[in-house]
């Protein structure tokens, strides 16, 4: 029954993934595409037979991504509880982050690699440094954003500073920490395979760098194709965490 | 009629202003939002407060509620030796926009206040059930705010201001964002819910026909800063229905208050 809601629901999305899809193995086939400038689907999920240690790297960049998301939750939405306490930390702290979300994340590679090496290290690194400070700015905005009447309602009731914090403004800023957590996550991926771009000896970004130079464009294919469903399980787990803890209303589209 | 300084009971007047001013700074100039308010309000009463937009009511309001102080004149709350009342438990309130938690189902918002005065919750969620079905929510205890319109949204927040058995309930424009027709609706539920509650009310609105048709008495005030333009006692008997509006003494009645705030 759910299955057959989810599809009366969601056919014509369906369809259309399958249509661009086969499009794609058409236009290859009768265009007679050269492999390595573009691959066809089937030749694309073929490479998994091929030994290019898949199930190791992706389980490397998986983790990378992982880390570096989790790390950024934590600190992000840490961080942004603890300036919500103290309105100096938020006065001195905030401009502060704000100048340092200017700077291009991915620029800072070479320097982590000089500074911790290379390795899942400076990846993770990588990734957190690139999706932590979306977290932190909304959730600090979502924190701030009360209601000033629902304040004065509280207030004439002599509610306590914390019993304010636990029972509106945490709660009324979690839509706000989702959907910092969401455009996060595109980022964090982002910021793990540009750490294997630079350097890295395993993980899929890695792994295209390697099979770029004996133009595998299938492999490469095929490694984009890992890391996106990477992407889109840690998408998937943040939704439904999401669905869980704020009910419908309350989301942030 | 109550509240008539003739007929003050011993313990004298509910709630008390005489010759409040608010006086606020910003920037280093000071602005006189209120200047020499003076009404009393009897215990039980519903006394609407209407001036024009922006004229300083919600000060005179907040004042009451204890979230500003006041800058000079005397307020007193709880009668003259203001025993039995505590700032904190006997005041309730009710703002033009619900600010219901949109998290909470509505069984839950309503207990807000119980919650944060610590009042035991299996008592407090009873009578949270009595107050739903007093303003005609039984049903939705488990709905989301969402879930309601705005009318029913309002419900809620006025189920809310009851939930810890305040003495007061201060309410600021509560039927401002309403539809035309819901608003009279919602003033017929008023009227129904003070006279089962018998809570003392105070009701601050920029209609001057809602301030008549709802108010036992109505303190008029003019604009910035707030100043007393009159204090009218309606003699039109509750249980009031919509039909008074079209009585000769109701028209009156908006007519004075019309020209008591120069626009007639």
């Amino acid at each position: 029954m759910a299955v057959l809601n989810f599809f009366r629901r969601y056919w014509i999305a369906i369809v259309a993934h399958l249509a661009v899809l086969v499009a794609w193995q058409l236009f290859v086939q009768l265009g007679e595409v050269e492999p390595y400038i573009m691959p066809s689907p089937l030749a694309t999920v073929m490479t998994l037979a091929d030994n290019n240690g898949w199930v190791h790297n992706t389980l490397f960049t998986a983790g990378e991504i992982f880390g570096g998301y989790i790390c950024a939750v934590i600190f992000g939405v840490g961080m942004a509880l603890f300036f919500s306490w103290s309105k100096n930390l938020d006065a001195a702290l905030m401009p502060l982050l704000i100048s340092l979300n200017m700077i291009p994340k991915v620029a800072l590679g070479p320097i982590f690699i000089v500074w911790f090496s290379y390795g899942m290290g400076s990846n993770i690194l990588m990734a957190f440094a690139i999706s932590f400070l979306p977290i932190l700015i909304t959730t600090a905005r979502g924190l701030k954003e009360v209601e000033p009447d629902l304040i004065d309602l509280v207030r004439t009731l002599r509610a306590t500073r914390w019993q304010v914090f636990t029972k509106i403004q945490l709660p009324g800023s979690l839509p706000y920490i989702f959907s910092g957590m969401k455009v996060a996550v595109v980022l964090a991926v982002a910021g793990a395979i540009v750490g294997e771009f630079i350097a890295s000896e395993e993980g899929l970004g890695y792994l295209m760098m390697q099979r770029q130079v004996e133009l595998d464009t299938a492999a490469m294919f095929m490694a984009v194709l890992l890391i996106t469903l990477i992407g889109s399980v840690l998408y998937g787990a943040v939704m439904l965490l999401e669905k869980i803890v704020v009910p419908q209303d309350a989301r942030l589209g | 009629m109550r509240g008539s300084d003739e007929e003050r009971p011993m313990t004298g007047p509910f709630i008390r202003l005489e010759g409040v001013r608010k006086e606020f700074a910003t920037r280093g100039e000071r602005f006189l939002a209120v200047s020499d308010v003076t009404f009393d309000v009897a215990e039980g009463e519903l006394v609407a407060l209407v001036g024009p937009s922006g004229c300083g009511k919600t000060t005179v309001l907040k004042m009451i509620a204890g979230l500003h102080e006041h800058s000079g004149g005397t307020m007193r709350i709880g009668g003259t030796d203001g025993a039995g009342f505590s700032a904190d438990k006997d005041i309730g309130m009710v703002f033009q926009q619900p600010l219901l938690l949109k998290w909470r189902k509505v069984l839950e918002n309503v207990l807000l206040p119980a919650e944060i005065l610590g009042l035991p919750m299996a008592e407090s969620r009873d009578r949270a059930r009595d107050l739903l079905a007093l303003v005609g929510l039984d049903g939705f205890e488990g709905s989301y705010p969402y879930e309601l319109s705005g009318g029913m949204q309002q419900r809620a927040a006025i189920a809310r201001s009851l939930v810890h058995d305040p003495k007061v309930v201060l309410m600021d424009e509560p039927f401002g964002a309403l539809d035309a027709l819901t608003r009279e609706s919602m003033n017929l539920e008023l009227l129904r819910i003070w006279s089962e509650s018998r809570k003392t009310i105070l009701f601050v609105t920029h209609g001057i026909q809602e301030a008549v048709f709802l108010g036992s008495r109505v303190v008029v005030l003019t604009s910035s800063p707030a100043r007393m333009a009159g204090d009218i006692t309606v003699e039109l008997p509750y249980p009031r229905k919509l039909e008074i509006k079209t009585h000769e003494d109701f028209g009156a009645y908006t007519r004075q208050i019309y020209s008591l705030l120069g626009m007639a």
